[in-house]
């Protein structure tokens, strides 16, 4: 039980990021209510900090450190690239809604920052009890989060089954976790690994950890049937943690199900893969279905949102190394998608006006032709169509899926993405043909709608040079 | 004598008991917390159970940890009650239903 300071090195990048939380939080409470925007600048700065010693400490090969609880693997990098990225942005978004409604507090910032902390804390796990504390620091900080608005009564409920389903899945999980452990008597997941691979007569004990480890997963992702909080959570949030909880959280819900069930149970495959088949073609199905029926657009990106979820793990389910470069790959592209969704609903949102009705998105085009551009370019692309970057992830895991033998999977897939095509056209319909009801002028900051812009434009043209990204996760699967 | 599997059955019990207690309650908000904190000790009945005929000691050091995140979730949990206790005047489950489709 010794620590090497190498051991400090690879963990560096969450050690700043804990430092910086802290002492936002402090600095936070001394500020004058005019200097608030120090706070913001430190936060954004303490996220350009980490993602440079991300860089910095970049691994060429799996290393590990802390006595074996914390790996530092390229796929690991790569996703927290993306985390310490995304959260970036989705500050950028949430300042001018926060500010306008009062909330522009060093809470949001400070309770970000730890969940981010608590996202990287997962991605670079190594052993359950990683795992767990991560997801838990990831967990708490967002309940907190969705109730930031102390005086909504719909944002205080939404907190609440957050919280008791939250909580709910967490058990589930750690009931698994602690039936594999008793059966394997190991933490580490390369430990487990082995010992799953020699074990023979425990089989059926093994099965039954794994059920309550993807029911667990399953409530994390949103998949369905475990899919009861996500609608309620997303309406009810105010919207920028709506942003924050629909982005950068479904990135280290992928790296914990790589981390559990292939580092930990590749193994078992055989009988998570039925699990996770009936997991992702029911999300598919409620998802696109129930979508249709939405009238708060919230609710709908929300129903999105789990379908989107039925399709990566599509690319999982076909346990092959492509199939989860794939999934990876399809991960990304929806975080970007929906970064950039809601961040539209920002944009549209002012003082006494949340903007989060399929009817304040009418004549768009007419009131501000880039955004309604943009928005067009996020809704195509939620939807698949060529040659965005959201037609690029489906076809990526589709013809993983098709490699793999599953056809009939696939053209379940398909047939309910071509469904799922229908709400999102809707929402250009409204955009492009539709009479404006609403004439105020769009009033965000400037480096909003530079964010925003770059956000969609970088859908258009990643989607016209599809590889890059897919060799990269390709690669960093090693 | 005492075995293994009687501490496992206490352990499912338990477990069963407080999800049961999630899904059949409709009455107050603060039965479902106690039915969180049961879960938990449940897996921490299993933990230790394993960890003592295991001769593995890294469970109970897990269940350290459980019951330390066990308490931030409830200090969490009961500071949402009261946010929301405060916006609607009521904890009662069923009306925690503005939200649908």
């Amino acid at each position: 039980m010794t620590l090497a300071v190498t051991d400090f090195a690879v963990v560096m990048p969450e050690i700043f990021l804990l430092t910086m939380a802290c002492l936002v939080l402090v600095i936070d409470v001394y500020l004058p209510e005019t200097m608030r925007n120090l706070t913001y600048q430190l936060s954004q700065g303490t996220l350009i900090g980490t993602a440079l010693f991300i860089v910095a400490m970049y691994p060429t090969k799996p290393v590990l450190a802390m006595n074996n609880m914390f790996v530092s693997d390229q796929m690991g990098a790569l996703l927290k690239l993306f985390i310490c990225g995304i959260v970036f942005m989705a500050f950028i978004y949430s300042r001018g809604y926060l500010r306008d409604r009062n909330l522009l507090k060093g809470e949001f910032f400070v309770l970000g920052l730890l969940a981010t902390l608590g996202m990287l804390v997962m991605v670079s796990a190594h052993t359950f009890l990683t795992i767990y504390l991560g997801l838990e620091l990831l967990s708490l900080s967002m309940y907190a989060l969705v109730a930031l608005n102390r005086d909504s009564a719909q944002s205080s409920e939404a907190a609440m089954k957050y919280f008791v389903l939250g909580a709910l899945a967490s058990g589930m999980l750690l009931y698994g976790i602690s039936i594999i452990y008793g059966v394997t008597g190991q933490m580490d997941l390369a430990a487990v690994a082995n010992a799953i691979k020699a074990d023979h007569e425990h089989h059926t004990a093994l099965v039954f950890g794994v059920v309550f480890i993807v029911v667990g997963l399953g409530f994390k992702f949103g998949a369905v049937p475990f899919h009861m909080w996500v609608p309620d959570v997303y309406q009810g949030a105010p919207t920028p943690v709506t942003l924050l909880i629909s982005s950068a959280p479904k990135l280290a819900a992928f790296a914990m199900l790589m981390r559990l069930l292939v580092d930990g149970m590749q193994h078992l495959h055989a009988d998570w893969q039925g699990m996770i088949i009936v997991l992702s073609v029911l999300s598919m199905a409620i998802g696109n279905l129930v979508a249709i029926a939405q009238s708060n657009i919230k609710r709908m990106l929300a129903y999105s949102t789990i379908s989107h979820v039925g399709f990566l793990m599509l690319g999982i389910l076909t346990a092959t190394k492509t199939g989860y470069a794939a999934a990876m790959f399809y991960t990304i592209v929806y975080t970007l998608m929906s970064l950039g969704g809601f961040g539209v609903i920002l944009l549209l949102s002012r003082a006494g006006f949340e903007a989060d009705k399929l009817d304040d998105f009418k004549g768009l085009n007419a009131r501000n032709s880039w955004f309604a551009f943009i928005m067009l370019i996020l809704m195509l692309s939620m939807a698949g169509m060529p040659p965005l970057l959201g037609f690029w992830a489906k076809w990526a895991v589709l013809s993983e899926l098709i490699n793999s033998g599953f056809m009939w999977i696939a053209i379940t897939a398909v047939m309910f993405s071509v469904i799922g095509a229908y709400y999102y056209l809707r929402i250009i319909k409204l955009m492009y043909f539709d009479k404006p009801e609403d004439t105020n002028p769009l009033t965000a900051d400037n480096d909003m709608q530079v964010a925003l812009s770059v956000n969609g434009l970088a859908i258009l043209f990643l989607g016209l040079v599809p590889q890059g990204l897919l060799t990269v996760c390709l690669t960093s699967l090693g | 004598m005492l075995v293994l599997s009687d501490f496992l059955i206490l352990g499912a019990v338990l477990f069963c008991l407080s999800i049961a207690g999630i899904f059949l309650n409709r009455k107050n908000v603060i039965i479902l917390l106690m039915c969180i904190e049961l879960m938990l000790l449940a897996v921490n009945m299993n933990f230790i159970a394993f960890s003592h005929f295991n001769g593995d000691i890294a469970g109970q050091v897990f269940v350290f940890f459980i019951l330390t995140v066990a308490a931030a979730e409830s200090a969490i949990g009961l500071a949402i009650l009261v946010v929301l206790f405060r916006n609607k005047n009521t904890i009662n489950v069923d009306d925690l239903d503005s939200m649908k489709g």
